[in-house]
């Protein structure tokens, strides 16, 4: 089935099976390999991308649910060679230890400042609270999502 | 992991999502949200060799108050749920269990149809929907027709839905004055399964006394249980702590849990004692400050 969808800006089509995930359209076919896939089972959030804007888990979704949408994945958060300032955020705050956990964190992040640009802690926790970091390195994701929020609302 | 192969039809009406459900029968699945069915087809439990994505027939969203009900669309987002500004300011039971389903980014798929559709004595949704008197819109070949709730939950993973029948709306009785509720769900971490969670319902007199209850247990049976014995014994009596302790009692004997991972019979039984004690008192307060 052929299916036409929109990643980081740019037109992609494939002919694909039904039973094709999106995640592996993004990372076998689009070769985009910086969205991961971790437990597979709908749980850890590490293959999480936008689809129109809102985080879903790309390992529960069907490559053709997503035709005509506009997905986002970690590969468009920098733009003209400029990190985010999540990206930023993440390595001044130590916000990874084994990575792996990253591209969904951060994916998931950037939705929730776009909708809530001054959070609170407890908020970016709520927020978080679908993507698991197996190195248990939570304090500093929050302090890496503070970074990119104080950098966002002030400007930088 | 990957699902065994499938077709795939995504209809653009009502229409042609019945005729083709009519024609495919058992072989095909209704694929609305996915966060329940994928999984389940990945982990091969489910094999359908058809799904019917209904993602794109419009008219099946949106949340609205018309005819003295609130309309769920059953393409609702749990997420779209929990911002409405309708659902958090006037049904505070709709508002506690959306917050609580699954984790936001499942909420961002997973729809308000598909949890009741399941069928799974674990999801929220029907815990609620028994406390709230909800009915269930289902449109098949023939037509429209309005199921219950409490008749809805057959079986374990099973429903009154027919083959060839989509259910396309949620009704929810606008609540008279003086109404409250509350949703109180114990899991292990965000994103599993209830342990046990209670749903509970109540309007008050102009007296203060009790009204109308209404009780629902999540995943502490083979279906969805509606507490009834535990509801009529709060009818006419002011919720105070005598008449809680009582109901509390008599939700914890509607239960019939089994055993696993997250605790035993008589643990789950006596979370539901809890639960429904603390939910009680909880939409008792909600009701007397005039909260819908």
């Amino acid at each position: 089935m052929l299916v036409k969808l929109t990643v980081n800006g740019e037109k992609h089509e494939a002919d694909v099976e039904p039973r094709l995930l999106l995640v592996h359209m993004i990372r076998e076919v689009l070769r985009l390999t910086g969205t991961h896939i971790g437990c597979d089972t709908t749980h850890c959030g590490a293959c999480t991308i936008l689809m129109d804007g809102r985080p879903v888990k790309s390992c529960t979704i069907f490559a053709v649910q997503a035709q005509g949408k506009q997905l986002m994945t970690v590969e468009g958060l920098e733009q003209d060679g400029k990190l985010h300032p999540l990206q930023e955020g993440f390595m001044a705050e130590h916000g990874l230890q084994c990575g792996y956990c990253t591209p969904g964190m951060l994916m998931t992040s950037f939705a929730f400042l776009k909708k809530h640009p001054k959070p609170s802690e407890d908020d970016i926790r709520w927020a978080i609270s679908g993507n698991l970091c197996r190195c248990t390195g939570y304090v500093n994701i929050v302090k890496a999502v503070q970074h990119a929020a104080a950098a966002i609302s002030g400007g930088a | 992991m990957i699902p065994a192969a499938f077709e795939y039809h995504a209809p653009s009406t009502i229409g042609e999502a019945t005729a083709l459900l009519a024609k495919l029968g058992e072989d095909a699945k209704v694929l609305s949200g996915g966060q329940s069915l994928i999984p389940l087809m990945k982990l091969r439990l489910a094999s359908p060799a058809h799904l019917v994505d209904i993602n794109a027939i419009p008219g099946l969203l949106g949340i609205r108050e018309a005819d003295g009900f609130l309309r769920i669309g059953a393409l609702t987002r749990e997420s779209d749920l929990e911002e409405s500004e309708i659902v958090r300011t006037r049904y505070p039971l709709l508002h506690d269990t959306s917050k609580v389903i699954a984790d936001p980014i499942v909420r961002n798929l997973a729809t308000v149809g598909g949890n009741l559709a399941h069928g799974d004595p674990a999801n929220d949704h029907p815990a609620t929907m028994l406390a709230l008197g909800a009915e269930i819109v289902a449109v098949g070949p023939k037509g429209e027709r309005r199921i219950p709730i409490a008749t809805f939950f057959t079986g374990p993973f099973a429903t009154g839905l027919k083959p060839d029948e989509i259910l396309v709306e949620i009704r929810v009785p606008v609540p008279p004055a003086r109404s409250g509720g509350a949703y109180l769900k114990l899991e292990r971490k965000v994103g599993d399964f209830a342990t046990a969670a209670v749903a509970v319902q109540v309007t008050l007199g102009a007296n203060g006394a009790c009204e109308q209850a209404g009780i629902g247990l999540t995943n502490v049976g083979l279906t969805p249980i509606k507490a009834t014995r535990a509801e009529a014994s709060l009818k006419g009596k002011a919720l105070d702590e005598s008449a809680i302790k009582q109901a509390a009692e008599l939700a914890a004997q509607a239960a019939e849990p089994s055993a696993d991972l997250r605790g035993s019979v008589e643990y789950k039984k006596d979370l539901v004692r809890i639960l429904t004690a603390r939910a009680l008192r909880k939409a008792a307060e909600r009701a007397r400050a005039g909260r819908a």
